[in-house]
């Protein structure tokens, strides 16, 4: 026990930068995933498979092998920007991996969405003289976010605990802390799991209660 | 029935809004629209009948292409009807399309219905498209639902909102496919009325439907088709009386027994 509360700061500095990473990588899939998406259910058949392929490689390339991927390959490519010590080079670099690996989660579970809405809603969309963009921003994505929420608060609970990948390029998130003071306080590792293992559920419940909150939402206006 | 003959009849040679030339479609193995022809005039009603199955919802789906064909020609307003893009589009916000299952955006309200293809898609000011949608659900008369979400209507309050939505875009011709069979008994004749109002006031349109009344009040043509086929082309009350296939026999002789 005392040593979570000697370690008070470094764990709490070690969750905020795990939130930070949640954040922008759980904006970049969102975006990534919104597109890929479209590309998915677009008419053209090369658009499709554009958005088949990407889905097909990066969901079936475990984490770990993305992020040293992305890790190795951006310094071979001239890139090692850091936009300042904290924002450095390998949380830019973790955040873009997780980020393009969640948007294929992300991608299903919005198609899945689409699949649930009734096809007369696009067939009525495009009767109006709407164009596949108008129907999908107005008609059918609105609708296919709110019957993705199940699906979508799994994904980005599954990214919150996959922020922990990121130790493995030396970002010092919340797994870096813990296997930081594993090494230092060998007694004490029962009670460094089990605080580490409260500061990730704390996360994941309250991407639960957001997503309830969203459904509650979503059901008053229809 | 007098309104058959009262109303007048439009000159179909002179300008015709919708053409049809040698259609053939095939579903799989099933050649559901056989080598059809078929012309309407502007400000004409044509009602298509036929046994289920006969390909009278996908014809009418095939005028604007929601359901593409796979030999001949379908023209709207002189015009072949485009490949699938901006084109289309835009030939498709000049027909109207009443669907059998209604179709209203389940996120958003009445009004949003209406007001949603002349903002998005005609790109006019909201003022006055809000103005000019109140007044349509006036005319179908559920202005008091306007801003309800389309799962708190009734069925026919919905065809009737869904009716506004489509004469919003002030389309050239009116699509009904099958426009009241989800509707309870009692909830019919509030939609037809409306429709039959579309008439008189010299809406063409193009009716797939099983109401037999309609037909005889407001028709200026009746298709009867079976098996992808045009069987019979006739004024209403030449049809009904004197049908000439013996198919149109069998089958007005089941619909009209009971």
């Amino acid at each position: 026990m005392q040593v979570l509360i000697d370690n008070f700061g470094l764990i709490l500095d070690g969750f905020v930068k795990t939130l930070w990473l949640l954040l922008f990588a759980g904006l970049i899939a969102l975006v990534l995933g919104t597109l890929l998406v479209a590309l998915r259910v677009s008419p053209v058949a090369v658009m499709r498979a554009v958005g088949t392929s990407y889905i097909n490689v990066v969901r079936n390339t475990p984490l770990l092998l993305i992020v040293y991927l992305f890790g190795a390959l951006f310094p071979v490519l001239g890139y090692t920007a850091s936009i300042s010590s904290y924002i450095d080079y390998s949380f830019i670099t973790a955040t873009i991996a997780l980020g393009m690996y969640a948007a294929a989660f992300v991608c299903e579970a919005l198609r899945a969405g689409i699949n649930s809405i009734p096809v007369g809603q696009a067939e009525a969309a495009r009767s109006l003289g709407m164009t596949f963009g108008q129907s999908m921003s107005t008609v059918i994505l609105p609708q296919a976010f709110r019957a993705a929420i199940p699906p979508l608060a799994s994904t980005y609970i599954a990214l919150a605990k996959n922020t922990s990948v990121a130790l493995a390029i030396g970002v010092t998130e919340a797994a870096f802390a813990m296997k930081k003071l594993n090494n230092e306080y060998a007694t004490g590792r029962s009670w460094i799991f089990f605080g580490f293992a409260v500061g990730y559920i704390l996360i994941v419940w309250a991407i639960a209660a957001f997503a309830h909150g969203l459904e509650r939402q979503a059901g008053k206006a229809r | 029935m007098s309104d058959v003959q009262t109303r007048d009849s439009p000159d179909r040679t002179d300008s015709n809004l919708v053409s049809l030339r040698q259609v053939d479609k095939w579903f799989g193995d099933l050649h559901v629209l056989q080598d059809i022809n078929l012309d309407i005039a502007r400000g004409e009603v044509v009602v298509v009948i036929g046994p289920s199955g006969s390909g009278k919802s996908t014809l009418c789906r095939t005028i604007n292409r929601l359901e593409p064909i796979d030999k001949g020609e379908i023209t709207l307003d002189g015009q072949p009807l485009p490949q699938e893009g901006k084109e289309l589009a835009r030939l498709r916000a000049e027909v109207g399309m009443v669907f059998q299952s209604f179709n209203l955006f389940a996120h958003k309200t009445v009004l949003d219905n209406v007001m949603l293809g002349p903002t998005k898609v005609r790109k006019r000011g909201a003022s006055e498209v809000k103005q000019q949608a109140m007044q349509l659900l006036e005319r179908v008369g559920v202005e008091a639902q306007a801003n309800k979400y389309p799962a708190q209507l009734s069925g026919g309050q919905q065809q009737r909102v869904a009716i506004a939505r489509a004469l919003a875009m002030q389309p050239k011709v009116m699509l009904f496919d099958e426009p009241t069979s989800a509707l309870d008994p009692e909830m019919i004749a509030e939609v037809l009325d409306v429709m039959v109002g579309l008439a008189r006031d010299g809406m063409t349109m193009v009716v797939v439907t099983h109401e037999m009344g309609f037909a005889r009040t407001a028709a200026n043509r009746v298709i009867f088709m079976d098996e992808g086929k045009i069987v019979e082309e006739e004024t209403p009350e030449e049809f009904f009386t004197n049908p000439k296939s013996d198919r149109a026999k069998d089958f007005l002789g089941k619909i009209l027994k009971h």
